[in-house]
């Protein structure tokens, strides 16, 4: 069995193609436990006003599993304050790519279509590698690999929902009109869904609350690390056609003829 | 009057960005954290020279954990 060839992002190479977001863990150890156990190469934060009494080991956490870090936009609302805050975390982290968020609602946490590629296109002319969280829209994906987003993030479902991949066929007609890598955001609840994604022909995953949020981050980490290689390597391998009718797979021919 | 995180402080005069920050008890060499101006991003090589004018509103922030 040969590896699968590794995921490329705007020429920057990942042995893993399971992106990690930071969100939910309510301790730094199981944090860094489980950034190891997923065997992710990049994980999420966000960007916040600072607590001076805060100590500053999430960072620490980061570096000390030797992964990159790549800062968010959530919580934004509008193109503005999503730009605003790409270019502060470029500033804290020295880092010029960015998971983009422009969310529309409240309630579902749904990106707001039109602010996201308003933001997408100016984070892009402004230099940066963006990742832009994106609905299931086909169209909307193909817009922003339009504006030059390196990479597209389609939900599977609304976020922390747990509801896995909840329009398998769009997710296929993205993947299919993709010219850039598309990684699954959003909505992966445990580890078959990231399987799916995989199959389906996702480059990659990206989990936060399924391993955050799970009973045992660090077990789930584990899992969904094994699910997400299971997936490219079955969608490498090529499933069988579904049919309506059994097919035996033993012979028909040859049955023993039992005495009465 | 400057406005630190939402927070109106009275620094006096005209501080600058480092200033405001030891005002805060942040050490200016603080890996990881970075600085807005009035809805612009103040680079770290400024923050020793640009002063703050009344009423400036200035973001401090850092990364924290988030999907």
């Amino acid at each position: 069995m040969t590896a699968p060839n590794p995921l490329q992002i705007a020429g920057r190479t990942f042995t893993s193609r399971l992106l990690l977001g930071t969100g939910g863990f309510t301790r730094m150890e199981t944090l860094g436990a489980a950034i190891e156990a997923s065997g992710t190469e990049l994980v999420t934060v966000a960007m916040r006003r600072i607590d001076p009494g805060a100590e500053g080991s999430l960072l620490d956490v980061i570096t000390a599993a030797g992964v990159g870090v790549l800062p968010n936009t959530a919580g934004c609302f509008t193109a503005r304050d999503a730009v605003l805050t790409a270019q502060l975390g470029r500033e804290a982290l020295g880092t010029d790519w960015v998971k983009l968020e422009v969310i529309g609602d409240e309630r579902t946490l749904l990106p707001d279509a039109t602010e996201l590629l308003v933001a997408a296109e100016l984070l892009v002319d402004d230099g940066f590698v963006v990742l832009p969280y994106t609905s299931d829209d086909p169209v909307l994906a193909r817009r922003l690999e339009d504006v030059g987003c390196a990479a597209v993030m389609p939900l599977g479902s609304p976020i922390g929902s747990g509801q896995g991949i909840a329009n398998p066929a769009n997710l296929t007609l993205i993947v299919e009109a993709a010219g850039v890598p598309v990684i699954l955001d959003a909505g992966v609840g445990t580890a078959s869904d990231a399987a799916l994604a995989m199959e389906l022909g996702c480059d990659a995953v990206l989990c936060a609350s399924a391993i955050s949020r799970a009973g045992d981050p660090v077990a789930m980490a584990h899992a969904i690390r094994h699910a997400v290689l299971a997936g490219v390597l079955a969608r490498g391998a090529g499933r069988i056609a579904r049919r309506t009718h059994a097919r035996a797979s033993s012979p028909l021919q040859g049955m023993p003829e039992f005495a009465e | 009057m400057i406005f630190v995180n939402g927070e109106p402080i009275d620094a006096g005069g005209e501080p600058t960005i480092r200033d405001v920050l030891l005002a805060r008890g942040i050490d200016p060499e603080t890996a990881g954290i970075a600085v807005a101006v009035d809805a612009e991003v103040a680079r770290r090589g400024v923050w020793q020279t640009r002063t703050l004018p009344d009423g400036a509103h200035v973001e401090i922030v850092r990364a924290v954990q988030g999907g």
